[in-house]
C-alpha cells in the first residue's frame, strides 16, 4: 500500500500526520519525505544512516567546434533551457528538465548529456521505519526528478507513506501518482478552504481516493467542515488545536510518544487507512 | 542601428518599462529612418519561466543592436551578449526620453546583469 499525504496550504500539518501515523502503523514500513526543498521528517524519526545516494539529471553540453547555430535545439526546448540564433547555442541548465530531447534533434550531433547534481536521497532507520529523505541542493530548481529518484527507492513489499511537498503543482503530482490513496491535511481556517478544495480539485483529477485529516480544530470555523460534508469527502481524523503538540512539534518529538492520549487517534487513523487502502473509502 | 526600447505602450510618450523579460512590449527604433515599430511581449509576459531568454530572442530577431530598459536579469543578458546586442540601463520615465539619453551618449553600456533573476 502506497499512502500520501498532501495538502493545498502548507503548514498544515503534513509532516506531523506523516511522522505520527508512521508509527501509530506499528509495522515495518517506509516513509519518503517528499518535501525535498524543506526535508524535516527526519527530525521526529532520529535513527542511523544506511547511506546516501548522489541524485543527477542528463543536461546538454554543446559541442562549439560542430555547432553550426542552425537553432533546431532552442526550437525543440519547451523551457527555453538551450537557445541558438545567429549565434552558436547557449545552455541555461537550471530551466533544464532532462528530456535529452535537444541531443536527439541537434543535425551536427553537436549536443551530447551530462549528469548534473541536483540532490541527493538520504536513507535512515528508525526502528521499523525505514526513512528515504529527498534533499535538493541549494540553488536547484527542479523538484520532480529528485522526487521520482526517492520512489524509485521504494520497495514495493513494504508499505510506504509519502510525505508531499505543499501546493499542487508538479513536486506534489510527481509525489502522488501512483498513490492509492491520499489524505489531505488541512486546517479549519478561510486559507485552509481555499487550498484545500484546489487540493481536492487534483486528487479527482488524478482519481486517486483520498480523505481529508482536519488538524487544529477548534481554531477557525466550520467551514471545512461544511464544504466536506456538501461534497461528501470523508474527514477520517480531527487533531484538536492544543499548544500541547505545538510545543512537543517544536521539541522534534512525535506526539503520540509525548502525548499518549493522542495514539489511539493516530492508531483509529492507520486502520480507516488500511481499510480504505484495500478497496474502500474515497 | 536598431533600438530596443521596453514598454507598455505603442508610441514614444508611452513609459519605459523597467523589467526587461516580462517587458509588455518592445519598440524597435530605428536611428536611420526614424521610425519604429512595436513588437508584443504578452506571451513571455505570462510565461511561467524563461520569459528573460525568450524575450531576448525577439529582441535579436528584431535586428535591434541596443537595448535600452530598467533592469536586466543574467539569462537574458547572457543571451543579449551572444546575439552582440549591447544593454544599456536607463531610469528614463519615457521611451522618448530614453532615446534622447541614448542619443547624447548619457547611457553607459551594462557590464554585467543588474538584477538577479525573477526580481520583479
Amino acid at each position: 500500500m502506497m499512502l500520501a499525504i498532501a495538502s493545498g496550504k502548507g503548514g498544515t500539518g503534513k509532516t506531523t500526520v506523516a511522522v505520527n501515523l508512521a508509527h501509530a502503523f506499528g509495522r515495518p514500513l517506509q516513509l519518503l519525505d517528499c518535501d525535498v526543498e524543506e526535508p524535516n521528517g527526519q527530525l521526529f524519526l532520529p535513527g542511523d544512516a544506511l547511506g546516501e545516494e548522489i541524485v543527477t539529471i542528463p543536461v546538454p553540453q554543446v559541442d562549439e567546434s560542430l555547432c553550426d547555430s542552425c537553432g533546431e535545439c532552442g526550437r525543440f526546448c519547451a523551457y527555453h533551457a538551450i537557445v541558438s540564433f545567429g549565434a552558436k547555442a547557449l545552455v541555461f541548465a537550471e530551466m533544464c528538465h532532462g528530456c535529452g530531447g535537444c541531443a536527439k534533434v541537434c543535425p551536427q550531433k553537436a549536443i551530447r548529456e551530462i549528469p548534473k547534481r541536483i540532490g541527493v536521497v538520504e536513507k535512515r532507520k528508525s526502528g521499523d521505519i525505514v526513512l528515504l529523505t529527498g534533499r535538493l541542493d541549494v540553488g536547484q530548481a527542479m523538484a520532480p526528478p529528485l522526487i521520482r529518484a526517492v520512489k524509485e527507492c521504494l520497495n514495493q513489499n513494504m508499505p510506504a507513506i509519502l510525505d508531499a511537498p505543499p501546493g499542487t503543482s508538479c513536486p506534489v503530482i510527481v509525489t502522488i501518482r501512483g498513490a492509492d490513496f491520499v489524505l489531505l491535511v488541512t486546517e479549519p481556517t478561510p486559507f485552509g478552504l481555499h487550498d484545500l478544495k484546489l487540493a481536492v480539485d487534483m486528487v479527482r483529477e488524478l482519481r486517486i481516493p483520498f480523505g481529508v485529516v482536519v488538524n487544529r480544530v477548534g481554531s477557525g470555523d466550520d467551514r471545512v467542515h461544511v464544504y466536506c460534508r456538501r461534497e461528501n469527502v470523508p474527514i477520517l481524523a480531527e487533531i484538536p488545536d492544543d499548544r500541547r503538540i505545538a510545543e512537543a512539534y517544536s521539541r522534534g518529538n512525535l506526539i503520540v510518544e509525548a502525548l499518549p492520549e493522542y495514539r489511539d487517534l493516530f492508531a483509529d487513523l492507520a486502520k480507516k487507512l488500511l481499510k480504505a487502502g484495500n478497496g474502500g473509502g474515497g | 542601428m536598431k533600438i530596443a526600447f521596453t514598454t507598455s505602450g505603442s508610441d514614444l510618450s508611452a513609459p519605459l518599462d523597467s523589467r526587461f523579460g516580462r517587458a509588455p512590449k518592445f519598440l524597435v527604433y530605428d536611428l536611420d529612418s526614424e521610425s519604429f515599430e512595436v513588437i508584443d511581449n504578452q506571451q513571455n509576459l505570462n510565461a511561467a519561466q524563461g520569459a528573460g531568454i525568450q524575450s531576448a530572442e525577439a529582441v535579436a530577431r528584431s535586428g535591434a543592436k541596443a537595448l535600452v530598459s530598467g533592469h536586466c536579469g543574467p539569462n537574458a543578458f547572457r543571451v543579449l551578449v551572444a546575439a552582440g546586442i549591447k544593454i544599456y540601463n536607463s531610469d528614463a520615465t519615457t521611451v522618448a526620453e530614453a532615446l534622447e539619453q541614448f542619443r547624447s551618449g548619457k547611457l553607459k553600456e551594462a557590464g554585467n546583469a543588474d538584477v538577479e533573476g525573477h526580481w520583479g
